[in-house]
């Protein structure tokens, strides 16, 4: 605040104090949702892992919540998400680092004015529509060419890859719009071409604030549910490091999708099942938190230094 | 250029780079464009393979195990219901989290971890918050399996963080000099917030709050864990009816194997649901280039 602070309550104090507070409790909401949320998910989780020891859950490799004998093993679920974010992982941190590139170097005004909604349009699309049209144009596409099971992880990576984009675009474009305009005319001057620029000042410039988007892109990877479910299959496969072509081409489940699988199965009573949504839940909870934390951190690190 | 010569390389060293950066530039545009003409190529197939299912019986008709019977009524309205009371929550929260973060908080540690806390939550997966919805609306406070309550309660906590962090962004951009001047007349902290920063606000917030909204509308994974039913036949009649959403049927038929479901029905039901989108979108967009023509 550099002005002078002219405000007061003036003679009805008490309003303008139940205001204050009215107003502050919304803000605390959002705390108090956060504590739900880890309350809820730690409520059934700590109860899940009185009947399965929490060691078996995170080092078990066969997962089978409903078909007996029952086994809670989170490893293949892990491996399943890991085999998606890879996938999504390859198709857009490429795509949009280098559609930021192009945004924040090469596009006039113009360009720019169609081109930044139309990205957002791809993050906009509702996910259930994009598990859809991987089902049913992306994979028979693919299949003329590959030995596709009609569930599989390729198209749906490459679905959730295309919906990521925009996330990498944007805020690695925030980061190269950052950069200062002397430390490219400074190169320009020593005769440098665009690509040069781009490449070896812009790109090292903005790193942190890249590196921030990837993070934050590869954690909606992570959570993302629909796509995965309707395209990637209900199968859960341990990674086989002799074989990654098959890991594309096959059925796999991920984290995201089991939960599917159990929360649309009838599930009204209180067993392990049930209890292991809340596990799973919590993984993928812990996961994703821990990575928006480090592109958070990430990110504030670079704003201090241009800013 | 690989063959050339390190001295040959040397005196062309303008046009080779120029070369590079071409061709740099056509690889940038294309990366830019490819995700865009996808998504196109993708509306347009559903498009064309909604033609001839989608019509007004498919509107006003339930669902039907014959793809040629079956219908998106009690989805539409569902997903409709639940959006309007999902903005009769988020619309008071939202403006008053976003008041209190930048006219009453100063810059302590509380409204730091406040803002980090927000930015965080709208991190959290959605089937996360499925689980919150489960464990808290359904268990703990008993309001019912799936019933449009617990839907818009569940949707409107996920997209609280978007409405506030939007409409933060509206209350900031009122320029300060209106608040002095407010403050200047006499008038209280309170009236100053009413009567001048929200009326300028209210555009920027309207616009967040719709756009918000076009993301619930479309989700679904919230509404698996809550056990909405994925094929509800009647229209729902009270907020404590059991209610399916345009995504869950959506999700609910892609399932089925027969062409006529994967190639027709679905397909208008996608349309459908991008066709509301798409409007609702649009009345975003209308309010905010109205508010940027009438802005100074």
């Amino acid at each position: 605040m550099s002005q002078p602070d002219f405000s007061h309550d003036g003679a009805r104090t008490a309003r303008g104090t139940a205001f204050r507070y009215l107003f502050m409790l919304c803000a605390l909401l959002s705390i108090l949702t956060t504590v739900a949320i880890v309350a809820t998910l730690l409520v059934d989780a700590v109860d899940f892992f009185s009947d399965v020891s929490f060691v078996e859950f995170l080092t078990g490799t066969r997962w089978s919540p409903t078909n007996e004998p029952v086994s809670f093993g989170v490893l293949p679920l892990i491996s399943g998400t890991l085999v998606i974010t890879v996938g999504a992982a390859l198709v857009a941190l490429p795509i949009g680092l280098l559609t930021a590139i192009y945004l924040s170097e090469y596009a006039s005004e113009r360009q720019r004015s169609y081109l930044k909604p139309a990205l957002e349009v791809l993050a906009g699309v509702p996910t259930v529509v994009y598990g859809y049209f991987a089902l049913v144009y992306v994979t028979p596409a693919l299949d003329a060419f590959l030995p596709l099971s009609t569930f599989n992880a390729l198209s749906a990576s490459i679905m959730v890859g295309i919906m990521i984009i925009p996330m990498v675009s944007s805020i690695s474009e925030d980061a190269m719009s950052a950069v200062p305009d002397s430390l490219r005319q400074a190169s320009y001057g020593l005769g440098a071409t665009k690509f040069t620029v781009s490449t070896s000042v812009v790109v090292p410039a903005a790193l942190s604030g890249i590196f921030s988007s990837f993070i934050l892109a590869l954690s909606r990877a992570i959570g993302e549910t629909m796509i995965v479910a309707i395209a990637a299959g209900q199968t859960p496969r341990l990674i086989d490091v002799t074989d990654p072509a098959g890991l594309f081409l096959n059925s796999i489940q991920t984290m995201t999708a089991a939960m599917v699988q159990i929360g649309t199965g009838d599930l009204v009573g209180q067993g392990p099942a049930y209890k292991s949504l809340f596990a799973v839940g919590l993984t993928l909870f812990v996961i994703t938190f821990v990575m928006n934390l480090i592109s958070e951190f990430v990110a504030s690190r670079y704003r201090e230094v241009y800013r | 250029m690989a063959a050339d010569t390190s001295e040959a390389a040397d005196s062309e060293f303008g046009r080779v780079s120029r070369t590079k950066d071409t061709a740099f530039r056509l690889l940038a545009l294309a990366a830019t464009l490819v995700g865009i003409v996808s998504l196109a190529a993708l509306l347009a197939n559903v498009s064309v393979d909604a033609v001839g299912w989608l019509d007004w019986d498919f509107l006003t008709s339930p669902p039907h195990p014959d793809p040629y019977e079956a219908g998106f009524l009690p989805a539409l309205v569902g997903s409709i219901a639940i959006m309007l009371l999902i903005a009769l929550i988020t619309f008071p929260l939202g403006v008053g989290a976003a008041i209190y973060l930048e006219e009453y908080a100063g810059d302590g540690y509380l409204t730091k971890f406040i803002e980090l806390n927000i930015a965080n939550l709208a991190g959290v997966p959605s089937v996360v918050y499925g689980l919150l919805g489960l464990g808290l609306f359904v268990t703990l406070l008993d309001l019912g399996y799936g019933t449009i309550f617990v839907a818009a309660f569940t949707v409107a906590l996920l997209i609280l963080p978007i409405v506030i962090i939007s409409a933060q962004e509206a209350i900031r951009s009122v320029p300060d000099s209106q608040r002095q001047a407010s403050y200047g007349m006499g008038a209280t902290k309170w009236q100053t917030i009413r009567n001048v920063v929200l009326p300028r606000a209210m555009p920027g917030i309207m616009t967040g709050t719709i756009l918000a909204l076009g993301r619930a509308i479309g989700e679904t994974a919230p509404l698996i864990m809550i056990a909405a039913p994925t094929t509800v036949f009647g229209v729902p009649n009270s907020f404590l009816s059991k209610v399916s959403a345009m995504p869950l049927q959506i999700y609910n038929w892609s399932s089925y194997p027969e062409t006529e479901f994967q190639y027709g029905v679905v397909a208008a039901g996608v349309v459908t649901l991008l066709v509301v989108l798409l409007s609702i979108n649009s009345v975003a967009i209308l309010i905010r280039n109205r508010y940027q023509q009438d802005g100074s």
